[in-house]
């Protein structure tokens, strides 16, 4: 029997003023989740895959119309319902865990409060009964202490255990499907990685289960079945392993293909021919450093408290050379970038920049230095002066370069065909761009000066994986043309290895370990790093 | 600077960069931008436009000096012998108003020039130098905000003395700290932004850096600010005006003539009622252009 059944599933928007009406945001959508068990879909921004998961608990924008052939949600044709009819079907039937645990929970609210929400509204239990309720579901999810943790607010919380909890609250009236958006975006691999150990228990236990995600990966780890979206359509859908293993349709394989790993490394992503292309780079000049620090160390004092963000941190990078840091969130690998950078003053330490002495300087004397290290940020929007064209954005690093007037514009011409952007960009805003295009000004903005070192703060954190197959691409074609190191700076221990030559691991503001690449990812040496390895996924593993 | 940073909304900022449609006529380029601008914005603006030219050249729309008094054509009602009719001492309430607009507008105006002015100044220093400095100058501000802006102008016209000049500064110090803490807030948002941190990695100036990148956010709502604080600097000023520290009596100041009327209000409603509908007009139309302005300001494009 199937939880859910929908045949020819259309949603749609109506035109913006002024606007031709945009096509359907889900075209014709078919989709069966038999009992028990997981379907997913995948897709990139914009494929209608958030949309469909909504379409079952009714919660589509209001702005949007839907119709369907078919559409049953545990036996019941659910098309027609009005509101109050709905409300009985959110969380008792269909339990939702919505995505960015970070701000899905009410900050107001204790996590018991938020989780006893379900089981109060559906009189599920009485509310003195209730609190017992919360407490076991809380503990089977896997939150040590429940009773204490039901007691805490969000800020006291985790990002895993926050991400637990609003499982539990999707789990709290005991649905027949639970339908999770993107559950472990956002999270660190280690943490994702005890999430999704949590869905597969659950799975195992009986529970049927929609999951959201862009991430193949995510996905091959609990899902049995699969279906790949793109522009609100279904392209290609199956069983996990066969769908992962070959894959027919050609958008499945070039999202597959752009997946960075250790069997990407020296190849392009982004090929849309069959084989993966080799990317020519040269090797890394090592006998000249671009910039070295030695044992730096940075405290920051809260109050009474002081928290050690980096202790005793050395590196170097070459010309020429990737240099990856990888680590979780509060590692302590963000700071060390911005000590590279002169953003922060270490309090211990010393970093010598492209020969000159870079910390411990007036602001005066680092100014003539700033244009050799450049910074690509994660958030290229945020990085951009909102009422600044495209033009203006780039223009700005060669300022202090005093470079003006033609060779000014011609550098910048030059730097917007260096990342693939013609001159009819000049005159746009950052806001009419698509995520990939903000990254490419961004980049092209960092180039302009001819720094010797860029340095990368998750520069693909926030993309879609073909655009940011795009954008690493990118950056090794650049890389190999102008020379120029790179410090990049990631959690995505996939992306370090595809582009990295050599690489950092920190945690706790130390370095544990370092090495070349291929050898610290093959042979890890330190038990935090072998962690984090085996916390991958990977889509070469499948549920079985 | 060069052309790239040149910022003029309707050049196109490179020569020879292809625009989607090829240039349009001047002409119709500008019939287009007012098409863009909406009806109110239309409306406001040329109200604002007609009472410039009423403070320029009132003798143009007045049909007679302020101060001409008929008492036998005392309590007129508005209609063909009067355009609004005339007050209890028969001078003629159109004309007076005409006349007046270069008392109220003006000291509003002033007053609310210099407090944003300083307002701005205050408040970016607030917002860019360390603690113990932002510590100091809001604390400073605190302590003037604290008396009702009335009571503080009312304590410095009584020691520097009446006149116009006075009222000016009295309430534009008034209005000081209103401008300086929403500047201040401002500031310390922006200078934590993403695109500021990126802009010391280029090396820039810090002055450079302030003028370019924190003053231009940090001052967006002074526009809209000041266009409420214009409404308030006008009614302040008849206020004063009314107690005998601004312009004296005869003077036809709007608030004055509102609080003139209010004894008559009774018998006759137009003495105080069209002074007090100017007020409100003029107020209304500086705010109207002044959010548009500020939309301008912040350089939305339209997705």
């Amino acid at each position: 029997m199937s939880v859910v059944s929908i045949r020819n599933l259309q949603v749609s928007f109506p035109a913006p003023r002024g606007r031709a009406l945009p096509p359907p945001a889900v075209a014709g959508l078919d989709l069966d989740i038999p009992a028990g068990a997981c379907v997913a879909i995948v897709g990139e921004s914009g494929s209608g895959k958030t949309l469909t998961a909504r379409s079952l608990v009714g919660l589509l924008p209001r702005t949007a119309t839907w119709s369907a052939d078919r559409f049953e949600i545990a036996g019941r044709d659910v098309r027609g319902l009005g509101r109050r009819d709905w409300r009985r079907i959110r969380g008792r039937t269909v339990g939702f865990v919505l995505q960015d645990a970070l701000v899905s929970l009410d900050p107001l609210r204790t996590l018991g409060a938020e989780v006893a929400e379900t089981i109060i509204t559906h009189r599920l239990a009485r509310r003195g009964e209730a609190q017992d309720q919360v407490v076991a579901l809380l503990g089977s999810v896997g939150i040590p202490d429940p009773a204490v943790r039901a007691g805490q607010y969000p800020h006291q919380l985790s990002g895993g255990l926050r991400q637990r909890g609003l499982i539990a609250a999707g789990l709290a009236g005991r649905p027949a499907l639970l339908v999770a958006d993107e559950p472990t975006t956002a999270l660190d691999v280690t943490v994702q990685a005890q999430v999704l150990d949590l869905l597969a228990a659950e799975k195992a236990a009986g529970l049927t289960q929609l999951l959201i995600s862009h991430d193949l990966a995510v996905v091959a780890r609990i899902a049995d079945h699969v279906l790949v979206m793109r522009h609100g359509t279904v392209v290609e859908e199956g069983p996990t392993a066969a769908l992962l293993s070959s894959p027919a349709h050609p958008y499945t394989q070039e999202l597959l293909r752009a997946v960075p790993s250790a069997a990407s490394r020296g190849h392009r992503l982004g090929s849309r021919t069959g084989d993966r292309t080799p990317l020519e780079r040269p090797e890394p000049d090592t006998s000249r450093t671009v910039v070295v620090a030695e044992n730096l160390v940075k405290t920051y004092r809260d109050g009474r408290r002081s928290r050690v963000a980096v202790d005793g941190v050395s590196l170097s990078v070459a010309a020429g050379e990737t240099v990856g840091i990888v680590g979780e969130s509060g590692s302590g690998k963000t700071t060390v970038a911005r000590i590279v950078l002169g953003l922060v003053t270490p309090d211990a330490g010393e970093v010598i920049l492209a020969g000159h002495r870079w910390s411990g300087i007036g602001e005066a004397q680092r100014r003539r230095l700033r244009h050799e290290v450049q910074l690509i940020a994660q958030d290229p929007l945020g990085s951009f002066d909102p009422r600044y064209t495209v033009g203006q954005i780039i223009g700005e690093s060669l300022d202090a370069a005093r470079i003006q007037g033609a060779e000014r514009r011609a550098r910048v011409f030059e730097v917007l065909d260096q990342v693939r952007l013609g001159p009819q960009f000049l005159d746009r805003h950052p806001r009419s761009l698509s995520g990939g295009q903000r990254q490419r000004v961004s980049i092209a903005r960092a180039l302009a000066p001819r720094p010797q070192l860029l340095v990368a703060d998750e520069p693909v954190s926030a993309l879609d994986v073909s655009v940011q197959a795009d954008i690493l691409d990118l950056l090794g074609d650049l890389q190999a043309e102008t020379g120029t190191a790179i410090l990049f700076i990631s959690h995505d221990l996939g992306v370090v290895n595809h582009l990295a030559d050599r690489v950092l691991v920190m945690t706790g503001g130390r370095v544990v370990e370092e090495g070349r690449a291929v050898e610290v990812f093959s042979r890890p040496r330190h038990p935090y790093t072998q962690r984090l390895l085996a916390a991958l996924p990977s889509v070469g593993e499948v549920a079985t | 600077m060069s052309t790239i940073l040149s910022r003029g909304p309707v050049a196109p900022l490179l020569d020879d960069a292809p625009t989607p449609d090829g240039r349009r006529p001047l002409l119709v380029r500008w019939g287009h931008r007012l098409a863009d601008v909406g009806w109110s914005v239309m409306v406001a603006s040329v109200l604002l436009l007609v009472v410039v030219l009423v403070v320029a050249l009132p003798d143009l729309f007045a049909t007679s000096g302020p101060l001409d008094s008929d008492p036998l054509r005392a309590f007129q009602p508005p209609g063909p012998g009067g355009l609004l009719g005339t007050d209890q001492l028969g001078r003629d309430v159109w004309s007076r108003i005409v006349h007046g607009a270069r008392f109220s507008i003006l000291i509003g105006a002033a007053a609310t020039g210099i407090g944003a002015v300083a307002g701005v100044l205050l408040g970016l220093l607030a917002g860019l130098s360390g603690r113990i400095g932002d510590e100091v100058v809001t604390r400073g501000l605190d302590v003037f905000a604290a008396f009702p802006g009335i009571l503080l102008a009312i304590v410095l016209v009584a020691v520097v003395g009446p006149g116009i000049p006075t009222v000016i500064v009295a309430l534009g110090i008034a209005a000081v700290p209103r401008y300086a803490r929403i500047v201040r807030a401002g500031t310390l948002v922006v200078r934590r932004s993403g695109f500021v941190e990126q802009s010391v990695t280029f090396g820039l100036r810090r002055i450079t850096l302030v003028l370019r990148h924190v003053l231009p956010h940090a001052v967006v709502n002074v526009p809209i600010l000041a266009t409420i604080g214009l409404g308030t600097a006008i009614l302040a000023a008849s206020s004063l005006s009314f107690i005998g520290l601004g312009p004296r009596p005869p003077s036809p100041e709007w608030g004055a003539m509102l609080a003139d009327g209010r004894n008559y209000l009774s018998n006759a409603w137009w003495i105080s009622v069209y002074p007090g509908l100017a007020i409100v007009l003029v107020v209304v139309a500086v705010s109207v252009v002044g959010r548009h302005l500020q939309r301008r300001l912040e350089h939305r494009e339209q997705p």
